[in-house]
């Protein structure tokens, strides 16, 4: 039984991890266009993104999960989701679409914590902007935002349990399966070890990057 | 043919006044401090010549052609702006050297993007220019390693790698401790040659007594006096002069 039950655990957790890869990799480059948005001097487009970030942060990412899912079908009689794996893909826009947001207000505080010389000493210097930006500021923001960004991404790994509310197979459905096909509660239990396990990876792993930055002091 | 003429520079922040007029031109070789007191527009003029902001009124010439003129509607594109700016150089105030990049990496950055020559060629100026500056031990270390007077040194070597027409010094050593205005200030007195034309704003009143070629004293704006040393600092026409000096040259 035991041997079953971590396999299906496993299988379960895959998905886990699936869901928490794609979203960083769509939210990390995401978060940093929005925050550019925010930060426009574009009136409009700043109270857009500003409205945008306000609603998606405002609502709970449950919520957002069951309208991006169920909202197309219901509203205009059109399942967009309606393939093999649509369910993921919908889990997949709901938590890229929303950690991004959060991703964009810590990257807005970290770009606007750096001195305005930085930007001007670029400047003088004949740099572009994005010169200026990819070669000067990036790195002192990386630098500023690992603290936050860790804990951020340390709830995207537990948030990846929302997606169960669509019926998408990851770790904590596959342990509760248990209840009702072998009224067995602890697989559910049982799922806490995995996700301690990689949040003890991740903090290991932030705990590096401080450590590899911690050469210079900005 | 002036290096550097500028003609009528104005320059408002909302309803304050900072800039109302100055005009003057500076010849190869020579050497300018500006002084005056705070908030005299000093620092408001270096930073429009170095086009981190934007005149309202005025022209400013470089080897006889200008390139800039508040009076023409044409707004000028960030890359007109970006080639305006290497004419110039600039040392701040607070160093703003990069602190993920050592010392050497801090000098090659802006000649390795602008493509001035080789990746030998870049480090073989960069090694030279801090030899010049006398950090060559220190080629390797991160800012954060250096004293403050190293720091500008490094700074004023960084502005000295992309070769500018002329170079300008923002109150380079307000932000350093008594002790270590010395070397800073030895080193820009060494930059002295016929071929390197500076404008320092500065506070040090013997700096600008003895190095510069001409002194020029901002009051509220406007050119109260300008001159050589003898003229500003012997015998100051100005009631306003007068009294700046008076104050600057009190000794306790």
């Amino acid at each position: 039984m035991f041997s079953e039950v971590i396999k299906a655990l496993s299988d379960g957790f895959l998905v886990t991890l699936q869901i928490f890869g794609i979203t960083l990799l769509g939210a990390l480059p995401l978060g940093l266009i929005i925050a550019f948005g925010s930060m426009s001097r574009f009136l409009p487009l700043k109270a857009l993104v500003k409205t945008i970030v306000w609603i998606i942060r405002g609502t709970p990412l449950m919520l957002q999960l069951i309208a991006i899912y169920y909202g197309p079908g219901l509203l205009f009689h059109n399942n967009i989701w309606n393939y093999s794996n649509g369910r993921m893909t919908a889990v997949l826009v709901a938590f890229i679409v929303n950690y991004a947001c959060y991703f964009s207000e810590i990257y807005r505080g970290g770009i606007e914590s750096i001195s305005k010389g930085q930007f001007e000493a670029g400047q003088v210097l004949g740099m572009t902007k994005s010169q200026i930006f990819f070669k000067i500021i990036l790195l002192q923001v990386i630098k500023r935002i690992v603290p936050p960004m860790s804990n951020e991404i340390i709830t995207l790994v537990k948030d990846t349990s929302l997606s169960r509310v669509i019926a998408v197979y990851e770790i904590i459905w596959a342990g509760q399966s248990f209840i009702k096909g072998a009224a067995l509660i602890w697989p559910l239990f049982f799922t806490a070890v995995y996700y301690l396990a990689f949040c003890g990876i991740l903090t290991v792993l932030f705990g590096l990057i401080e450590k590899k930055l911690s050469y210079f002091s900005a | 043919m002036s290096v550097l003429e500028i003609n009528n520079i104005k320059k408002s922040f909302g309803r304050t006044e900072v800039l109302k007029g100055i005009s003057f031109s500076l010849e190869k070789g020579e050497v300018l401090s500006i002084i005056g007191s705070s908030g005299s527009g000093k620092t408001t003029l270096l930073r429009c010549l170095n086009f981190l902001e934007t005149a309202d009124e005025g022209t400013i010439s470089v080897n006889g052609s200008t390139i800039f003129d508040g009076s023409s509607a044409k707004k000028l594109s960030d890359s007109e702006i970006r080639s305006n700016r290497l004419h110039f150089g600039l040392v701040f105030q607070s160093f703003n050297l990069f602190p993920q990049y050592n010392i050497l990496k801090n000098v090659m950055l802006a000649p390795t993007l602008l493509k001035r020559g080789s990746p030998e060629e870049v480090e073989a100026q960069a090694r030279a220019l801090i030899e010049r500056v006398g950090l060559s031990d220190k080629i390797s270390s991160y800012p954060c390693e250096l004293s403050g007077g190293q720091q500008q040194r490094v700074a004023i070597a960084r502005a000295l790698a992309l070769k500018p027409d002329i170079l300008c010094f923002d109150e380079p050593t307000s932000a350093l401790d008594p002790a270590l205005t010395g070397e800073v200030l030895r080193v820009i007195k060494g930059l002295k040659s016929k071929d390197s034309t500076m404008i320092v704003v500065t506070h040090e009143m013997e700096f600008a007594k003895s190095v510069s070629d001409k002194v020029l004293f901002m009051a509220d704006g406007i050119i109260e006096e300008y001159g050589t040393p003898d003229d500003v600092f012997g015998a100051p026409k100005s009631e306003k002069t007068k009294a700046f000096l008076n104050n600057s040259l009190e000794r306790f």
